[in-house]
This record gives structure tokens, sequence and C-alpha cells, in this order.
């Protein structure tokens, strides 16, 4: 275990790097994710094409593939951002594509004759969905949502593909360094399960204070 | 409500500022809603067939008839919660506008109140009801708090006004959405079939604010299965059966000497009781 205490710094440097990655690329989906849900419920035929087009190609690509397109692909055509950078827009692009998915079939579970009212009494489509309609649909997938959250915990150890130094890369580093695969492991195991566990608690706190009484 | 320029050019248009339900006889002849050939399928089904009906501002008309008779549909084409496949729609003299900004502002004006009250689940009472004034109509908070509680206190359920609506009976949830509707004063107000998803008991609650509406000369359309209301508050009683309006009269005659034998047949059957 003294390997561990020995190595605290870098593996506090790569659990704060998994954290950022985390809490970013989160942001980024969720914003994505309303966007495109919204898109996909719209009235517009364009947009809601445009929204399925959007989630049937991210989401049926592996993120690692995602993550090579864009930090060796993409430059060729001239977009190139750093390693940290990418790997928060990649991981934001592919968590959106399941959170929108995820947010429509909130959109769903809220009963017809609540956008019906919203209409009636005056509201435009975009306020009746932004007022009425995901409130509702949003406290209907928080659990879901928290598995997703859950699933980029653990996914945002591939960013180590394209050279960001997180917890993924600090223990396969470690582990070549010290021999000492078993202990290395155990610590960044802790590291996931504390990020993904927090996670998961705060969602259940989340879905038990927003719950509606029906 | 209309644009300037279109009120210039509506001969009957004169009195476009006064407010529904002031006494004024004049205003009885302004036309609210018309509807000309009216018709609407769904799939194969024909709901509605060439119905032409003109509410005039202060009336109140009662759509009766059986169920499948295209009662609901037709009321709920007024607001364009369902479109229409041909004929036309005017509301004080404007064709209805497509979805949209203008739809929207009609809307405003429209008041519905629906059999599943549909209230907003995710927001108080007063929530509900001051949604529309301040989204819509601009209103400041505090005003619009005012002025909801107001009409929660002319409801009957002012005590309710920070529960969820869950946690009210059905009665005062409908009494809800009927302060909600109210509170956009709407020139026009829709009734669904407002009392069917009611216990018995719940009904009357609802019935003595609507007749208090009535009294007061609100523009009505409803749809519903009361006979006692139609008979007490309707100016006039449409029926309908197989998505035609075919037999239209005041509640009186309507009732005591249907002149068509579809009208006779069912009223035989709802009243036998």
């Amino acid at each position: 275990m003294s390997v561990l205490i020995h190595n605290l710094g870098a593996f506090g440097a790569g659990f704060r790097t998994t954290l950022a990655l985390t809490l970013a690329s989160f942001a980024g989906a969720l914003a994505i994710g309303l966007v495109v849900a919204s898109m996909r419920v719209s009235p517009v035929a364009p947009l809601r094409a445009a929204g399925t087009a959007y989630v049937e190609t991210i989401r049926n690509i592996p993120l690692l593939v995602l993550l090579f397109l864009f930090f060796f692909g993409f430059p060729k055509m001239g977009i190139q951002y750093p390693p940290f950078p990418s790997a928060v827009i990649v991981m934001a692009a592919y968590t959106g594509s399941f959170v929108a998915e995820t947010i429509r079939s909130g959109v769903n579970t809220v009963a017809r004759g609540q956008a019906e009212a919203a209409r009636a009494i005056g509201l435009t489509f975009p306020q009746s969905l932004r007022l009425v309609v995901l409130p509702q649909a949003l406290r209907a997938v928080v659990a879901p949502i928290g598995n997703l959250f859950i699933a980029l915990v653990k996914n945002t150890a591939l960013a180590s593909t394209i050279a960001v130094v997180e917890l993924g890369s600090v223990y396969t580093r470690l582990i070549t360094e010290t021999a000492q695969p078993v202990a290395i492991l155990f610590g960044a195991t802790v590291g996931y399960l504390a990020l993904a566990l927090t996670g998961g608690w705060i969602f259940a706190e989340i879905e038990h204070k927003v719950a509606i009484k029906r | 409500m209309a644009s300037p320029g279109f009120r210039a050019v509506l001969p009957g248009a004169l009195c476009y500022n006064r407010r529904v339900g002031e006494a004024d006889p004049a205003e009885d002849k302004r036309q609210l809603v018309v509807l000309e050939g009216v018709r609407k399928s769904f799939g194969d089904l024909q709901a509605l067939r060439d119905i032409d009906l003109t509410v005039s501002a202060g009336e109140v008309v009662v759509l009766i008839g059986p169920s499948g008779s295209g009662k609901s549909t037709l009321c709920r084409c007024i607001n364009r919660l369902e479109t229409i496949d041909a004929g036309t729609i005017l509301i004080d003299g404007m064709p209805l506008p497509q979805e949209g900004k203008a739809l929207a502002r009609l809307r405003a004006d429209i008041g519905m109140v629906f059999q599943s009250f549909n209230l907003f689940a995710h927001k108080t009472v007063l929530q509900n009801v001051t949604l529309g004034p301040i989204k819509v109509r601009d209103i400041p908070k505090a005003e619009a708090a005012e002025r909801g509680m107001a009409l929660l206190e002319r409801v009957g359920i002012a005590d309710k006004a920070d529960r969820y609506p869950a946690e009210l009976s059905g009665g005062q949830q409908q009494r809800a959405a009927i302060a909600r509707a109210l509170a956009m004063d709407p020139k026009l107000m829709l009734f669904d079939e407002p009392t069917s998803a009611l216990d018995p008991e719940m009904i009357k609650e609802v019935l003595d604010v609507m007749i208090e509406l009535a009294k007061e000369g609100t523009t009505m359309i409803v749809v519903t299965h009361e006979m006692g209301f139609a008979r007490s508050a309707a100016r006039r009683v449409v029926f309908m059966d197989g998505g035609r309006i075919v037999e239209t009269a005041d509640p009186d005659t309507f009732f005591s000497s249907p002149s068509t034998e579809r009208a006779r047949d069912f009223l035989s059957k709802i009243l036998a009781h």
C-alpha cells in the first residue's frame, strides 16, 4: 500500500482531471441533450430531422472512434483543440445524444393534456416546452440521467488515449513504473467508485426532492 | 384580438373595446365565433360534417349529443387544438391563424376548461392561475398573484392556493382550472365536458361556478351531459349526432318539444331515469 501513499500526488492530480472532465462533459451533455430533445419533439420537421440525425449518428459510433476522429482526424480539416477540451467536446457530444433520448422519453411520459392546457392559455410552443413540459419530463428522468452520469465517469478513462492525464492514464503509467498493479488498480478503483457513488447519491437526492405529487 | 387595420374594414365591429358581458343590446349582435362548412376527419371517421354555427357575444351555447357525435371535436377546433380539413372558423371576425405566435395570442383570449382538468402538475394552484398572465400578458408577478387570489376566492378555493393539483379533489381541481382560464380575461370560454370526470357531489360545485359566469354575461360554449345546466343557463342548445348539427333550439323548446326524431330518441334515453 505504501506505493499508493508515495504516489498520492499523481493520483490526486489524475482524480482532479477526471472530476473536471466529468463535470464539464456532463454540463455540456445536459445542454446538448436539452436542445436536441427539444428539436426532436418540435413541430418543425427540419428540426426534428436534424435532431434525429444527430442522435442516430453520434450514439452509434464507439466513443473511442469519436475521440480519435476528433483528435486526429479533425485537425486535417483545420479543427484542432488541445487534449482536454477535445475530450470534453467529444464526451459531451456523445453523452448528449443519450441524454437527448432520455429526455425525449421523459417528454412522452408527460400527459398530452398538459401541453394542450399550456397552449390553451396562450403559451407558444417553446414556452409550453420550457415552462410546462420539460420541467415535468426532467423530473421523470432523473434516475436514468444518473445512469448516464455514472457511465460518463467511467468513459472518461478513454480520454487517456488522446493524451489527457486523468486517473486512467495515471494508473496505467504507475503500473509500469512501480510494477505493483494490484495496489495501483485498487487506488484507481477507489477513485472511480468515489466519483460514481457520489454522483449516484446526488441523483437519488435530486429525484427524491423534485418528485411530483400525483 | 383583431388588429386595428382589420377592425376598420369589419362593418359589425364598432364596439370592440367593450368587455364581454356588459349589457348592451348592440353587443349581442357581435358574432364572436362563426363556423362555416367545417369538416374534420380522423382517418376514415368523419368527426365533423359541414358544421355551421354562429355564437354571439354574451351567449351561452350548450352542445349536447351522444358519445362520438363530434361535440368535443367541435369545441377543440374553435381554439385550434384540432385542425380542420375544410371550412372556415372566424373568431371575432378573424380567421383562425396557423400554428405560431398569432394563434398563441388568440388562444390567450379563449379560455378552455378540459374534462380532465389538465392543471400543471408541477405547479401550485396559484402558480397555475398566474402562469398565463405572467408569461403571456407580461403582468408583474405581484399583481398576477393578487388577481389570481381574487379569482381563487371567487371559485371558492383560495385556501388551496399553495397546494399542488394532486392534493385537491376533482371538483376543486376543475374550479382551479376555471380560475386559470379566467385569469387571461378571455372573451370566450370553452368547456369540454367539464363535469364528466367528477363525482356527483362535485358536479354541483363546478356547475355553480359556471352558472355564475353565465349570469355575468360570459360568452360560453359548453359541451356537457348536464341537462340541468343546459336548461337553466343555456340560451341555445345545439344537438349533434354523427358529426352534424341535427337541431338548434332554445332550451325550453328543445327539452319540451324537440323537432327531430333523433333528438327525441336521445332525450328519451337520458331523461328516462
